[in-house]
């Protein structure tokens, strides 16, 4: 998919334990990112997209365990040690979350949580830094920055919050930015603004983006190339305008059609039958099966894995959806 | 063969009932342990003690633990385990008594202020911090200093003290559990306030007082033997823990066992106390 | 000033309650105390007497007029005389209060000393043996009465291994921390059980709070984040048992006086009670309600100061 990936992640596992039971929030996700890339990943809530982007930072580890490799700019993530993980944390991948007002800090200024980033990963002295951190918010569209420096975080606005969260993840201008679901929390108009400025920002300082959200519109807006997740796996993968155009697994086919487009009104919505499955109580074989009206014998004892159905395009099914001709292009 | 496999893995999953996870739960178990054990002594002491508590013997002044004497002998000769064995009539008596009229009173009024708030309930606040201000013992001090010392009136001041404790977690549970919907539902259907407060509202809203009676019960036995150490609770010659500490006090450098083990049947009685109360809140607490 | 307008509020808002508080202290021991002139002037006095003393005590005014008189008297300082001791309330009290105080104070900081560290390492080290041990040791100190525990620390460590002496109080500064270095950690080791359960549930919500996620996902250093973030806002909810516990600080050191036969403010309500002197108990009970009172309004500002969200309200 990608000449020369910058992130590369290879059947990533990650499994938490609750006494004696093992939970796999994460199977076997695999997907690789190149420069400048929007990759989305989008499921439905508990399909791992979150859990998925902490372990690859390294975050899930003090939880569960994580098996797999993750590779950033060549350098194997899962076998390192914390200290070696923090200097790249911050630094060269940064992550933000999805609700501004529980992830910063409500006891410190909004200054004191810039600076602090600065401290711990460039040289600048002091002076500098208060000019870099100033200079951070404005980028974000902070008006008057200098003198928010000093405020806390209950004295912002959501959509504002969320972009002091951006600018405090890019000050030290890392080159991947992991966003968990950045955009959920907030309205619709200020969804649009955010969005704008994580692929303004992406694009001046040549990031990749890895966008985790459940939001199709989302995907279909700002990615150039997307997962999708069910019960912790990969079903689908592919450049963004096919996936969402011809989808070829029946869980992304059921998403597209949940999304009402010119319908009229008083249409009865449609969803997909059933609901996920816990986590505690998994299907052998496919974990869509139950829900599936492709599914067939083989389904419901193996599992399928990630292949490639054609160039740039994965899929994890026995019985994917016919292809149209628009494929080939 | 898929059949059944399906079928074993669904029996494991059940959820177990309460009962069993009461049972799985090591702590809660030595609490009950402990309690049960120590109310059978409280019930029956004379069957466990080996002599007479209150038997006066010169000869037998002050010994060190022995066989005869697993605790030793006091300033008096009498039996320190036998005291101490007969003390838990009074102790158990104690956590009981000094809380469950507070616990009472706690309750009714503070159903009643949560239900209705108002005036009523601003009066309430006011009295909740008046008697909040003064440290718990000191207050029950000052009432047992007008009406006297005495096992009674130690009872009296710590429930007239302690009501309120019970009184405001009372209210603030009925006042939570009001936003629910059953409560609505009930007003919603005509029925009577009474019929609201103490069959529908209170069932629900009791659990979290009857777990801090446990903790309670546990701070009883430790005031009360604080009194009867000194000299305001229960008075000598009872066995009482706190007064056979106090008992023991001017014998620490030669025979300080005598201090020494009702400390400890206070410790671990205590502890069964929380212990339950622990187990209970975690057992009690809504499942989800 | 946001602050000052914050501090007066609170100030304002103590008044109605301090005023029932007198009131109740007031008709408590008035209703019970008796006659007061055969206290004063002892069983054999002539009826006379009696009468004279009465009169100048002013026990045949209205109620009312008696509340005032003792209302305006206590907000001049005058707190009436002491039988026992005969001499002013006010005197004796402000004589012993810097024992108390001295205590109470070096209860504290020693069990934030024991407390701090200890929650840390139990929080850190969550379900594992450090946690468990600490957790179980504190839970023990918890079931022991507070005389107990002083009694144990008097046997051993003054009357068996005479490291420490067995009681008083000691001349200047280094001399009272050392004659009561053990009384206060009487005190502490029982506070210091209290504050290290709640510190430690503190510690650990915030360090499953997102805001500590984001600061190691920005690349922090542990000790940083530990420091800086969790530190802060673990506090916050501590520091208001902290005073809340003020009142357990109080019959800790009423009860560890007694234990130690230290010449401080416990003691002498202990002392005051069994001789029935009403006007000592009356003076000790509205110090200790004031005490009381200045301590839960120092933790609101330390907590105000702590955290800028309360300020706005």
């Amino acid at each position: 998919m990608t000449d020369h990936p910058i992130l590369e992640v290879e059947n990533l596992c990650t499994t938490f334990s609750r006494g004696d039971t093992a939970l796999p929030a994460v199977r076997d996700v695999s997907f690789s990112l190149g420069k400048g890339q929007v990759q989305g990943l989008v499921g439905e809530s508990g399909s791992g997209k979150s859990v998925t982007l902490r372990s690859i930072l390294g975050l899930a580890r003090q939880y569960g365990e994580v098996r797999g490799s993750v590779r950033w700019q060549g350098q194997e993530l899962t076998t390192m040690s914390e200290r070696q993980l923090r200097k790249i944390r911050g630094r060269e991948i940064a992550m933000i979350f999805q609700e501004p007002m529980t992830s910063l800090n409500p006891l410190l200024t909004v200054g004191t949580q810039l600076t602090e980033t600065l401290k711990a990963h460039t040289d600048l002295g002091r002076k500098a830094r208060r000019d870099r951190a100033i200079e951070m918010l404005d980028h974000v569209g902070i008006p008057a920055a200098a003198s928010r420096l000093g405020e806390y975080p209950h004295q912002f606005s959501g959509g504002m919050r969320q972009r002091v969260m951006i600018a405090i993840a890019l000050a030290a201008s890392p080159k991947l930015l992991l966003a968990d679901e950045p955009t959920t929390a907030l309205d619709a108009t200020i969804q649009a603004q955010i969005l704008d400025l994580i692929l303004k920002l992406a694009d001046e300082m040549s990031m990749g983006v890895v966008l985790v959200t459940h939001d199709l519109g989302v995907v279909a807006q700002t990615c150039d190339t997307v997962s999708v997740m069910y019960a912790g796996r990969v079903v689908e993968q592919g450049d963004v305008r096919q996936v969402l155009q011809t989808p070829r697994h029946p869980y992304t086919e059921g998403l597209m059609r949940s999304v009402p487009q010119d319908v009229p009104p008083r249409t009865q919505l449609y969803s997909v039958p059933g609901t996920p499955p816990s986590l505690f109580s998994l299907p052998e074989g496919c974990a869509f099966a139950p829900r599936c009206q492709a599914a067939g014998p083989a389904c419901q004892t193996a599992r399928p894995m990630l292949q490639d159905i054609a160039p740039g395009r994965q899929t994890a099914c026995f019985h994917p959806l016919p292809a149209t001709q628009d494929d080939a292009a | 063969m898929t059949d059944s496999t399906v079928t074993t893995v669904k029996a494991s999953k059940v959820a177990p009932s309460r009962l069993q996870l009461a049972l799985r739960k090591p702590g809660f178990m030595i609490g009950v342990i402990i309690i049960g054990f120590s109310t059978l002594l409280a019930v029956f002491p004379s069957f466990f003690a080996p002599y007479d508590p209150n038997f006066i013997d010169y000869l037998a002044v002050r010994q060190a633990p022995s066989w005869a004497h697993p605790f030793g002998t006091d300033m008096l000769g009498r039996d320190a385990l036998s005291r101490v064995i007969h003390a838990y009539s009074v102790n158990m008596q104690m956590a009981v008594l000094a809380t469950v009229f507070a616990l009472t009173i706690g309750v009714v009024v503070g159903a009643l202020v949560g239900y209705y708030r108002g005036v009523a309930d601003m009066i309430f606040g006011r009295v909740v911090d008046a008697i909040i201000t003064f440290p718990f013992l000191v207050l029950v001090i000052a009432v047992v200093a007008v009406l006297g010392p005495g096992l009674i009136n130690m009872y009296i001041a710590i429930t007239v003290v302690g009501w309120v404790y019970y009184a405001r977690l009372m209210r603030a549970e009925v006042i939570a559990q009001m936003g629910n919907d059953y409560a609505s539902a009930g007003i919603v259907m005509g029925y009577s306030d009474r019929r609201i407060i103490f069959r529908h509202l209170l069932p629900n809203a009791i659990t979290p007082v009857i777990v801090y009676w446990m903790t309670d019960m546990a701070l009883a036995i430790l005031l009360g033997s604080s009194l009867g150490y000194l000299g305001l609770g229960a008075q000598p010659p009872q066995a009482e823990w706190g007064v056979l500490i106090s008992e023991g006090r001017n014998f620490i450098t030669t025979a300080w066992w005598l201090s020494l083990m009702p400390g400890i049947a206070i410790v671990i009685t205590g502890l069964g106390f929380s212990l339950i109360g622990d187990g209970l809140a975690d057992l009690l607490r809504p499942r989800g | 000033m946001a602050g000052l307008q914050y501090v007066l509020k609170r100030l304002a808002l103590m008044v109605p309650t301090f005023i029932l508080v007198m009131i109740i202290i007031f008709l408590l021991v008035r209703l019970l105390q008796g006659d007061p002139a055969i206290a004063i002037a002892g069983d054999k006095a002539s009826d006379a007497d009696l009468a004279a003393i009465r009169e100048k005590l002013g026990l045949n005014d209205p109620l009312l007029v008696q509340f005032w008189l003792f209302f305006t008297n206590t907000l001049q300082g005058d707190l009436g005389r002491s039988i026992m001791m005969r001499t002013s309330v006010s005197s004796v009290i402000l004589e012993r209060l810097p024992t108390t105080g001295f205590l109470a104070l070096f209860a504290v900081t020693l069990s934030l000393f024991i407390a701090g560290p200890l929650a840390f390492v139990a929080a850190l080290n969550r379900g594992k043996w450090p946690d468990t041990v600490i957790r179980t040791v504190f839970q023990v100190g918890l079931s022991m009465p507070v005389f107990y525990i002083g009694l144990i620390l008097l046997t051993f460590l003054a009357a068996q291994l005479r490291w420490f002496p067995v009681g008083g109080s000691g001349d200047g500064f280094f001399g009272q921390l050392y004659f009561l270095f053990l009384p206060s950690m009487t005190v502490a080791l029982y506070t210091s059980a209290i504050i290290m359960r709640n510190l430690r549930t503190s510690i650990i919500e915030v360090l499953d709070a997102e805001y500590v996620q984001f600061a190691r996902a920005k690349g922090l250093p542990t000790r940083l984040i530990l420091g800086r973030h969790v530190l802060r806002n673990a506090l916050i909810s501590t520091i208001t048992l902290l005073g809340l516990s003020i009142g357990n600080l109080m019959s800790g050191t009423l009860v560890t006086e007694t234990v130690f036969a230290v010449p401080g403010l416990g003691r002498l309500m202990l002392e005051a009670i069994f001789a029935r002197d009403y006007p000592l108990i009356q003076g000790l009970t509205l110090t200790f309600a004031v005490l009381v009172s200045i301590v839960f309004l120092l933790t609101d500002l330390f907590q105000s100061l702590l955290d800028p969200r309360m300020r706005l309200t």
